[in-house]
């Protein structure tokens, strides 16, 4: 059980890095629902937008991959 | 205490999949080694030339199946770099198909049962991304000189927060290749790593294995879905730099 201490702050770290995904969660359901609220106002300028959608949804998941990458990196490589 | 705990539970090893091994033996990994990566990253290319030369090798008039889903993938991603890096960034739109095949191809080979997914690897995506990000900075400045630098200078902001954004604005362009490559390997890893997880419960117990077996379904189907949009998003940022290249001003 000796020098288990530091892995165990490894395991709840990384548990505890995961919690920024929600952040991505919260961020990639306000841009779809707000994209789809305005799609169906005017669903004939939705088409054009699908992209800016994506690149939205890209942005806002990029920091949830972050943390994603601080709890892989707390399990494997520290 | 914790070693009969260890041989009574589940053996989890969901990161296993992930191990780069010499094809033939050995465990020595130079960089001329031919490993299963290489194999994998083979197999995508070779699919690639299947599809776009081999199958449109005929040029008929009246496509057949092979020539139709060239033609659509050329059409969507000529329209994609139109639409969004603009009539100029057509010049560029070999190398960001190029990008884009290679991503379809790899993520959809890495979904093959026991096979070996190459853009799981950080290393792999992090090759593309800096080649998008030093080939994209390099084109700023060879079409605008010092100016490019205008990108960083939010003219449209109050003097007074100008050089507080060009700070934030420096920053989130250098972190670019760190997200644009890390989202891409990320999302392809955990897909590949939850699935391995759920094949676990599965093996498990009998009252857990058809549940688990709908959502090794579930997330299969997601990552199917994944491996496309991911592509995608890659090949789209792509071209969002590629349009800040061109019109760096504010």
């Amino acid at each position: 059980m000796e020098g288990d201490i530091v892995e165990m702050g490894k395991f709840i770290g990384a548990g505890l890095a995961t919690i920024g995904m929600g952040g991505a969660a919260i961020g990639v359901g306000s841009i779809v629902g707000n994209f789809l609220s305005g799609a169906l106002r005017n669903p004939s300028a939705a088409g054009g937008q699908t992209a800016m959608l994506f690149i939205g949804i890209a942005f806002a998941e990029a920091f949830g991959i972050f943390s994603f990458l601080v709890a892989l990196l707390l399990m494997f490589a520290v | 205490m914790s070693a009969d705990v260890e041989t009574a539970g589940p053996q989890f090893h969901p990161m296993e999949q992930f191990t780069v091994e010499p094809l033939f033996g050995g465990h020595a990994i130079n960089w001329y080694t031919p490993t299963n990566v290489t194999l994998w990253m083979g197999f995508a290319v070779l699919a690639i030339i299947l599809l776009l030369v081999i199958g449109t090798r005929r040029r008929a008039i009246i496509p057949n199946r092979t020539q139709s889903v060239a033609e659509l993938a050329y059409g969507f991603v000529y329209s994609m770099v139109e639409d969004v890096a603009g009539k100029d960034g057509l010049k560029y739109f070999p190398y960001i198909m190029t990008l884009f095949i290679f991503i379809v191809f790899s993520n959809f080979l890495g979904l093959i049962p026991m096979s070996f997914s190459t853009t799981s690897h950080i290393a792999v995506t992090v090759i593309m991304a800096l080649a998008v990000f030093i080939s994209v900075t390099a084109i700023g400045f060879y079409k605008h000189g010092i100016g490019f630098l205008g990108l960083f200078w939010v003219s449209s902001a109050p003097l007074a927060l100008r050089p507080v954004l060009a700070v934030i604005e420096v920053i989130s362009y250098f972190v670019r290749p760190v997200s644009h490559s890390i989202r891409l390997a990320g999302n392809v890893m955990a897909g590949h790593a939850v699935i391995e997880v759920f094949a676990v419960f599965v093996g498990m117990s009998l009252f857990i294995a058809p549940l688990a077996l709908v959502g090794i379904v579930g997330m299969f189907a997601m990552d199917v879905l994944v491996a496309f949009i991911q592509a995608y998003v890659f090949t789209i940022l792509t071209c969002v730099y590629l349009k800040d290249a061109l019109h760096p001003a504010h």
